[in-house]
C-alpha cells in the first residue's frame, strides 16, 4: 500500500534572526536576512522520509511555493532524503500576498495532480503562525485530516495520528488519503549528512507555474500596516492592597 | 602631467549605465575643461565656467543626477549676458561646491560682488539657490570664506527631468551595500550552494551537539570516543576521499567543516584532521587496494579510530633523523619497529595507527599496526594543559611483528608524511580562523554587555580598535584560505603556500585569542566564557603540524632558494 508523499516546505527568516520592521510599515526586513526552513517542515519531511524507510510509502515529494530562492529550501529538503522537488513560482506582489488560502489551493491541485496518498505539513509557520494550510488543503480536496500530529502510524488502509490538543492527547484514525500536519514532538529531524547533500545535487526540481495548476493567487486580505509591538513600560509598585485598589480605580481600570 | 591625470580621472564617467553617447563625450569635454580651468588666466576661467555650466546641463539631462536642474540655456544666456567673469565663477564654484576653488572667495571679494549685483541678479540666484541649496545662498549673505569651504554637497529639488523621449526619470538612487561585521567581504557569495548547505548543517550539529559537552570535557580531560562515530555518520570523516563510503566534496567544503568544529574546540577538530587527512588520506592516497577495502569505510564510519606516528621524543622539526626503525625479516616477510612516537593525538584510544619507520635502506616509509599486535603500546601522555578534550599519547613499539601486507607501498621517503601533513595542515589554516571567530565574537558580545565607568566597554578606543584588528586579520584569512582550497580543487596549490596559511592563520588567531582573553577581563581566565580555552588550544594548534617557525623557514627557502634548516651547508 505505499503511495506518495507530498511534504511542504516553506523558506521563511531563520528563527535566530532579530526581526526589524521596516519603516514604511509594510511588513518586515526581508532583504540581506538569513532565512531557511520552517521548524515545523524540516518535521514533516523528517516523518516523510522516515515513511519511506519503513516502506510504509513509495516516494517523498518536496514542495515549495515562492521565488527562486525557494530552491534552497527543497534542495535541504533534497539533503534530507525527499526524492524529488516541485517549485511553485511566485514572485513578487503575488508572493507578498501569498497566504494559506492560495498555498492551499496549490497544495491540493499538486496532491492531485501527483496522486499522492498523504500530505504532511507543517502545523504552521513561524512567520506566519497561521495555523490554516493544512486544514484548509483537507477541506479543498476533501480528505480526512489528522492535525497537531505528535505520532504517525500505518494503520492497515488509514492512518492513527496522536494529536496534541489542549487538554491533553487524542487519538483518531483517519481514512488514507488524508492531510496531516507536523507538531513539535513528532520527531527530531535528522542531520543532513554530507553524501546525502551532494546526491541532493542530482536530485530533479521540477519547475510549475501557478497558472499551470489552474490556480488564481488573488488575495481577500490586504495588510493595513506592520508595527512593532509596543515598548513596554515600567511599572508601579505598591505598598500595601489599599494603595492598589485606589490607583486601579483612579486608573479607570475598576 | 597633472592635465592628463586630471584628464582620466574625469573621463571615467559615474553613471555610465545612464549616460548616452552624447554624454559621455560631453563629460570629456567637462574633463578638458576643468583641466584648462586650473591652467588659464581669470578671464579663460570665467568663460570656461560658463561653458562648463552650459555643459552641466546637457549632461544632466541625460545623467541620474540632476544637480544644475535650473540652468537651462535660457538662464545661461542671461547670466552670460551680464554678469562679470567673477560671479560667473562664483556660480561655478557654488555649482561644483568643491572648497578649494572657492578659496579665493575671501570677505574682500564678497562685498565686492554684493556692492555690484542688482537685485535682479540676486533674484535670480536667491531662487537657485533653493535648487542648489548651499553655497549660492550663504555666499549672498557673505559670510565670508568659510562659507564655500562650508558648502555641502548640492542637492537638487527641481522636478524629475524628462529625458529626451519625453519619459519621466526618477532620481536613481542606488541601494546602499550594508557592511557586515561577521561576513566582512561577503564570502557567502563565493562559496557554492553546496558549500554553504554542508556549512550551515555541520554548523547546526557542532552547535547542538559539541558544544554542550566541551565545558566539562575539557575541564576534567575527558576525551568522548562517541563523537567520531557522530561524525562519521555525518559523513565528514575523510569528505575529500572519493569512494570507500566516502562523500567525496570539494577542498574547500573540508575547510568549512573545519572552520565549524574548531569554533567548539580545537581537539575536536585536531582528532577530525587526524582522521581524514593523517590516517584516511595516507591509506588511500599510498595504501593496496585491499588496504583501502579493509580500513576506509569503517575509519570513515567512525567505527575504528586512527592516529598518525611521525614525531618523536627528540625529533620533532627533524622527522628526517627519526630513531624508529623497521627491519625486513625475508623468513617471515614481516617488518620488526622498533622506536618511540610521541604527541600522537588518539593513540590512547587508536585502533590502527599509521606509523613511518626508517627501513635499511635509510628510507622512511609508512606501516599500519593495529592494536593488539605485541608489543605496541600507548600510553597517554598526562598534565596537558592545551587540546584537552582529545586523548594525546606516545606510541611504543617494543619488537613489533608487521606483516608485509601493513606496508604502504606507493610511497618512499619524507614525501609520504609530508603529503599528509600538508592535507591536514590545510584544514588547520581553516580552522583556527574558526577559533579565532568564535573569541571574537565573544569579545564583542562580553564588551557590549559589561559596564564600567557607565559605559559598556565597547564605547572605548581601545577595544574597538582591537576588535577591528581581529575583524581585518580574520576576514582577510578567510578569503586566502578559500582561494587556495580552490587552488588545491585545481590541482594547482604548492605545499609552500599551504605553509605560509597555516602559519598565518594559527599565528593570527594565537594573538585574537589571547586579545580576546585579555578584553574579557577577569572572567577571561573562566573556562565558562570559553576564550582562555581556545588561547591553551591555539598554543598547540600554532606549535603542530609544523611550528610557526618552521614554516617561516620553508617560506624562506621558497624565497631565497638557500634553506635555513640546518648550519654548515
Amino acid at each position: 500500500m505505499a503511495g506518495r508523499v507530498l511534504v511542504g516546505v516553506k523558506r521563511v527568516i531563520d528563527y535566530a534572526v532579530k526581526i526589524r520592521v521596516k519603516p514604511d510599515k509594510t511588513g518586515v526586513v526581508t532583504d540581506g536576512v538569513k532565512h531557511s526552513m520552517n521548524p515545523f517542515c524540516e518535521i514533516a519531511v523528517e516523518e516523510a522520509v522516515r515513511l519511506r524507510e519503513k516502506k510504509l510509502m513509495k516516494e517523498v515529494i518536496a514542495v515549495s511555493c515562492g521565488p527562486q530562492q525557494c530552491q534552497e529550501t527543497i534542495r535541504t529538503a533534497l539533503a534530507m532524503g525527499a526524492d524529488r522537488g516541485i517549485h511553485v513560482e511566485v514572485s513578487g506582489k503575488d508572493y507578498e500576498n501569498l497566504g494559506p488560502l492560495q498555498v492551499s489551493k496549490i497544495m491540493a491541485a499538486l496532491a492531485k495532480k501527483e496522486e499522492a496518498s498523504l500530505v504532511i505539513v507543517g502545523k504552521q509557520a513561524i512567520d506566519g503562525d497561521c495555523n490554516q494550510t493544512g486544514q484548509m488543503t483537507a477541506a479543498l480536496l476533501d480528505w480526512p485530516q489528522g492535525t497537531f500530529a505528535s505520532e504517525v502510524s500505518v494503520d492497515g488502509d488509514g492512518l492513527k495520528v496522536e494529536r496534541e490538543i489542549d487538554g491533553g492527547l487524542e487519538s483518531v484514525r483517519i481514512k488514507m488519503p488524508a492531510v496531516v500536519t507536523a507538531d513539535l514532538r513528532l520527531n527530531e529531524p535528522r542531520y543532513a549528512t554530507l553524501p546525502n547533500i551532494m546526491k541532493a545535487k542530482k536530485k530533479k526540481i521540477a519547475s510549475v507555474k501557478p497558472a499551470d495548476l489552474g490556480v488564481e493567487l488573488t488575495s481577500r486580505l490586504e495588510i493595513l500596516a506592520v508595527e512593532d509591538p509596543p515598548q513596554r513600560q515600567s511599572g508601579v509598585k505598591v505598598e500595601s492592597v489599599q494603595d492598589l485598589v485606589t490607583k486601579l480605580r483612579d486608573s479607570g481600570t475598576l | 602631467m597633472r592635465l592628463s591625470a586630471v584628464q582620466s580621472a574625469y573621463t571615467r564617467p559615474t553613471n555610465v549605465a545612464n549616460q548616452s553617447l552624447s554624454s559621455r563625450a560631453t563629460a570629456h569635454s567637462n574633463a578638458i575643461g576643468r583641466a584648462a580651468y586650473f591652467q588659464g588666466t581669470p578671464s579663460r576661467r570665467a568663460k570656461t565656467a560658463i561653458f562648463l555650466i552650459a555643459s552641466d546641463k546637457r549632461r544632466c539631462f541625460s545623467s541620474a543626477q540632476c544637480n544644475q536642474a535650473w540652468l537651462s540655456p535660457g538662464v545661461c544666456a542671461v547670466l552670460k549676458a551680464w554678469l562679470s567673469p567673477g560671479v560667473c565663477a562664483v556660480l561655478k564654484a557654488c555649482s561644483q561646491a568643491e572648497p578649494r576653488h572657492a578659496a579665493w572667495l575671501s570677505p574682500g571679494v564678497c562685498a565686492v560682488l554684493k556692492a555690484w549685483l542688482s537685485p535682479g541678479v540676486c533674484a535670480v540666484l536667491t531662487g537657485t539657490a533653493m535648487a542648489l541649496r548651499s553655497a549660492a545662498a550663504r555666499l549672498l549673505t557673505c559670510n565670508g570664506r568659510g562659507v564655500a569651504l562650508t558648502a555641502a554637497r548640492t542637492q537638487s529639488t527641481a522636478a524629475p527631468q524628462k529625458d529626451s523621449d519625453g519619459k519621466l526619470r526618477q532620481a536613481v538612487k542606488k541601494p546602499k551595500v550594508q557592511f557586515d561585521w561577521k561576513d566582512a567581504l561577503e564570502l557567502e557569495g563565493q562559496l557554492t550552494e553546496e558549500e554553504k548547505m554542508i556549512r550551515d548543517t555541520f554548523r547546526t550539529y557542532c552547535q547542538d551537539k559539541l558544544m554542550p559537552r566541551i565545558l566539562m570535557a575539557n575541564r576534567n580531560e575527558v576525551f568522548h570516543r562517541e563523537i567520531v562515530n557522530e561524525m562519521g555518520e555525518l559523513g565528514v570523516l575523510g569528505p575529500t576521499i572519493k569512494g570507500y563510503d566516502c562523500a567525496g566534496t570539494s577542498y574547500v567544503a573540508y575547510g568549512l567543516i573545519a572552520r565549524e568544529v574548531e569554533r567548539v574546540d580545537s581537539s575536536y577538530r585536531s582528532v577530525m584532521s587526524v582522521q581524514s587527512s593523517l590516517v584516511m588520506h595516507p591509506i588511500y592516497t599510498y595504501g593496496t587496494e585491499e588496504q583501502k577495502q579493509k580500513y576506509l569505510p569503517k575509519l570513515a564510519r567512525g567505527e575504528l579510530l586512527g592516529c598518525f606516528g611521525l614525531t618523536e621524543p627528540n625529533h620533532g622539526s627533524d622527522p628526517g633523523s627519526m630513531e624508529t626503525r623497521a627491519r625486513f625479516n625475508p623468513s617471515s616477510r614481516t617488518f620488526t619497529l622498533n622506536g618511540t612516537k610521541t604527541w600522537i593525538t588518539s593513540s590512547p584510544m587508536a585502533d590502527v595507527c599509521v606509523v613511518w619507520a626508517k627501513c635499511e635502506d635509510g628510507e622512511v616509509r609508512g606501516f599500519l599496526l593495529e592494536r593488539g599486535m605485541p608489543g605496541l603500546s600507548t600510553p597517554q601522555i598526562q598534565g596537558k594543559f592545551s587540546l584537552r578534550a582529545s586523548s594525546t599519547g606516545m606510541i611504543v613499539m617494543e619488537d613489533v611483528e608487521v606483516p608485509e601486507e601493513n606496508l604502504l607501498p606507493h610511497v618512499t621517503g619524507l614525501a609520504g608524511p609530508f603529503g599528509c601533513l600538508n592535507s591536514a595542515r590545510y584544514g588547520i589554516s581553516w580552522g583556527a580562523l574558526g577559533a579565532a571567530e568564535f573569541c571574537f565574537h565573544a569579545a564583542r558580545q562580553y564588551t557590549l554587555d559589561r559596564v564600567q565607568f557607565g559605559v559598556p566597554l565597547a564605547r572605548n578606543q581601545l577595544m574597538q580598535k582591537k576588535m577591528a584588528d581581529m575583524l581585518t586579520e580574520i576576514t582577510i584569512g578567510l578569503q586566502s584560505c578559500l582561494q587556495l582550497g580552490r587552488l588545491i580543487d585545481q590541482k594547482k596549490a604548492a605545499p609552500e603556500m599551504i605553509s605560509m596559511l597555516k602559519r598565518n592563520s594559527c599565528g593570527k588567531a594565537l594573538d585574537i585569542a589571547r586579545q580576546a582573553r585579555d578584553m574579557l577581563g577577569g572572567n577571561g581566565i573562566a573556562d565558562e566564557y570559553h576564550v582562555i580555552r581556545h588561547v591553551m588550544n591555539l598554543e598547540a594548534v600554532n606549535t603542530y603540524e609544523g611550528t610557526h617557525d618552521i614554516h617561516a623557514l620553508i617560506l624562506g627557502r621558497a624565497i631565497t632558494g638557500l634553506q635555513s634548516f640546518t648550519v654548515g651547508k
